[in-house]
């Protein structure tokens, strides 16, 4: 939603017409949000929709080209420091100096942003506490799993207590369980105040942990809310039926007052429907059997990330098998 | 914010003791120079020069106590030219984000690199001078204790300017590219011409004009200057030709290094506000 003015809590981030090219390439096409905060606030989209572009314009790694992004309250070409001082990353990819120790990594950051020595002290003992990495205090950062490094490097990114931690791609990588640790480690942070701006691919990560959604591809916002709406917006319920004669099926179900939206499959057709798919189901299948037609496979689901983000972009997210019910591989008015 | 430099400094420092090899190797390195290059050479000079009578009143020195000074400027060349290439492992490695999305001054970062590089040449050049007087150089021979103290401290304070100059460029050459090969040829490139075209090994009198003007401006010669001046003396004999440097030349090639750290400040301050790193 670009450009709709946020309601509740203060802006923390406002990006208003954000571009950014790399040559020809236009890497971010005009995009403009707000972030509210003490929320978690998700970019999802595939790789090279242009998440990472932007996140390193608002930690001001690289320079604004067009349009205007602020953070905490300051410009990122006015007043890069001020942004700087303001904010906690954590990269994509791992970036710890393999031959420092746990302690070492976060002394050195608490001293890059020139904590008083007390101060690092005491912070770096509380956050290995957090993160639960005190035994490994003085082991050499190699010598840590990818979990491990990642809660590190978390642990790095709230050193400095900032305003807005940027998370990109966090769990890239991790095995489910590590990731659901730190998925508890994030809500944690987020609830002792911190905003949380996060990028992600991860379809189930931005449902389970954003109180907002971005939905990013091509280096445009396709759509924003927060993960309850946006399932939303695709009904109650999702039904994938497989029939003897799809077409007249589709002609004959589209009539019903409870179907919201139908979408063709390969071997079938998804029905998106208001109310509770569980009523609406058996009126389906007498409606088609009336007419003759004959029902081969039926599935009924709660619409997911996933299907949201398939509905509004027109494309599957990640390779799935053919036919798998409940994938809507068509635009929003398309055909 | 002031003592940002330090950061760096305190990490290079780290890394510097943690690797064993590489501390060892940089360590012996200059050592083996002098041992092996030093001692045969200047068996063969010193036998060539034997003939040659010693004008009564001068003071003579052997090649070898000429030539470490030539060991101690080339090793601090070599060291120093790698110096910056931490920098460019940050950048790749993508450590270098976290220190550019801090709000430290960028400078700072420069600065740390340098003090470290710094650092690392005192130490391989005070072994140098320890080592070479073991082997025979006549490094502040018949000096009292206040002229070593000074003398050593005069030989830091040149080493240590061009130190910093060559640090600086390294750095602003190592944010700047892509790969550690690139690098690599780049600082091999350069080395050669500042350490043969100076009077590291040899007298730059019997150099062609043009090799010889170009010898007399190289911070390598300047340096070397102040070395002899203060390890040696301000009139010596070596090699058949007779050196002598006034305190005025001294100051003159102390400032000629000051400014040459200067030019190349700028040029690593360009760099770093120009380099992007994502």
């Amino acid at each position: 939603m670009a450009g709709t003015p946020v309601s509740g809590g203060q802006p923390i981030i406002e990006v208003k017409n954000l571009e950014h090219s790399y040559g020809d390439f236009k890497a971010v096409d005009g995009i403009s949000f707000a972030v509210k905060e003490g929320e978690i606030f998700s970019f999802l989209g595939p790789n090279g929709a242009g998440k990472s572009t932007a996140i390193n314009i608002l930690i001001t790694l690289l320079s604004l080209q067009k349009g205007e992004a602020s953070v905490a309250g300051f410009d990122v070409t006015k007043d890069p420091q001020k942004v700087r001082e303001s904010i906690g990353v954590v990269f994509q990819d791992i970036t710890l100096d393999r031959d420092m120790t746990v302690q070492e990594i976060l002394e050195f950051h608490g001293r890059l942003y020139n904590m008083p020595r007390e101060e690092r002290k005491k912070r770096i003992d509380e956050l290995l506490r957090l993160v639960q990495l005190e035994a490994k205090k003085d082991e050499r950062t190699k010598n840590l799993s990818g979990g491990m490094k990642r809660r590190l490097e978390i642990a790095r990114g709230l050193m400095t207590r900032p305003k807005v931690l940027f998370l990109d791609e966090p769990t890239l990588g991790l095995d489910p369980q590590t990731r659901m640790r730190m998925w508890d480690y994030i809500k944690g942070v987020n609830k002792e105040g911190t905003t949380i701006f996060l990028t992600t691919h991860y379809m189930d990560e931005a449902d389970q942990l954003s109180d907002r959604i971005s939905i990013i591809d091509h280096g445009r916002i396709i759509t924003s809310g927060t993960s309850y709406g946006l399932k939303n917006t695709l009904g109650q319920d999702l039904i994938y039926l497989e029939t003897s004669d799809n077409e007249a099926a589709i002609r004959i179900l589209q009539g019903l007052p409870s179907i919201r939206n139908v979408k063709s499959k390969t071997k079938g057709f998804v029905l998106m429907v208001n109310e509770d798919g569980t009523k609406v189901l058996p009126v389906i299948i007498d409606t088609l059997r009336d007419k003759g037609i004959e029902l081969s496979t039926i599935n009924l689901k709660k619409p997911s990330m996933d299907d949201v983000f398939v509905f509004y972009t027109g494309k599957e997210f990640r390779d799935e098998p053919e036919g798998k019910p409940g994938y809507l591989t068509m635009r929003p008015g398309g055909h | 914010m002031v003592y940002g430099f330090t950061t760096i400094y305190w990490r290079d420092m780290i890394r510097f003791v943690r690797f064993k090899t590489l501390l060892l190797s940089s360590l012996l390195q200059p050592a083996l120079w002098l041992a092996f290059f030093g001692i045969a050479m200047s068996s063969s000079f010193d036998k060539l020069m034997a003939g040659v009578p010693v004008p009564p009143g001068m003071h003579a020195v052997g090649y070898l106590t000429f030539m470490a000074a030539g060991i101690i400027a080339m090793t601090t060349l070599f060291t120093s030219l790698f110096g910056g290439i931490v920098i460019l492992f940050d950048k790749n490695w993508g450590l270098m984000r976290e220190i550019l999305a801090s709000p430290m001054n960028r400078n700072h970062i420069i600065f740390g690199i340098a003090l470290s590089g710094v650092t690392k040449s005192f130490i391989q050049v005070i072994i140098i001078m320890v080592f070479g007087i073991l082997i025979g150089a006549a490094f502040f021979a018949g000096f009292g204790a206040l002229q070593v103290v000074i003398g050593v401290l005069g030989v830091l304070a040149f080493v240590g300017i061009f130190a910093l100059g060559f640090l600086f460029l390294s750095a602003g050459i190592a944010v700047s590219m892509e790969s550690p090969e690139g690098l690599q040829g780049i600082m091999t490139l350069l080395t050669m011409p500042i350490f043969f075209a100076s009077n590291a090994l040899y007298p730059v009198d019997s150099f062609p004009e043009i090799l010889k003007t170009l010898s007399i401006y190289n911070p390598m010669t300047l340096m070397i200057n102040g070395i002899r001046y203060f390890a040696i003396g301000p009139d010596f004999l070596a090699l058949g030709k007779y050196y002598t440097y006034t305190p005025g030349d001294i100051v003159l090639s102390f400032f000629g290094l000051v400014l040459f750290a200067a030019i190349t400040f700028l040029f690593a301050w360009w760099r770093f506000r120009k380099a992007v790193v994502t």
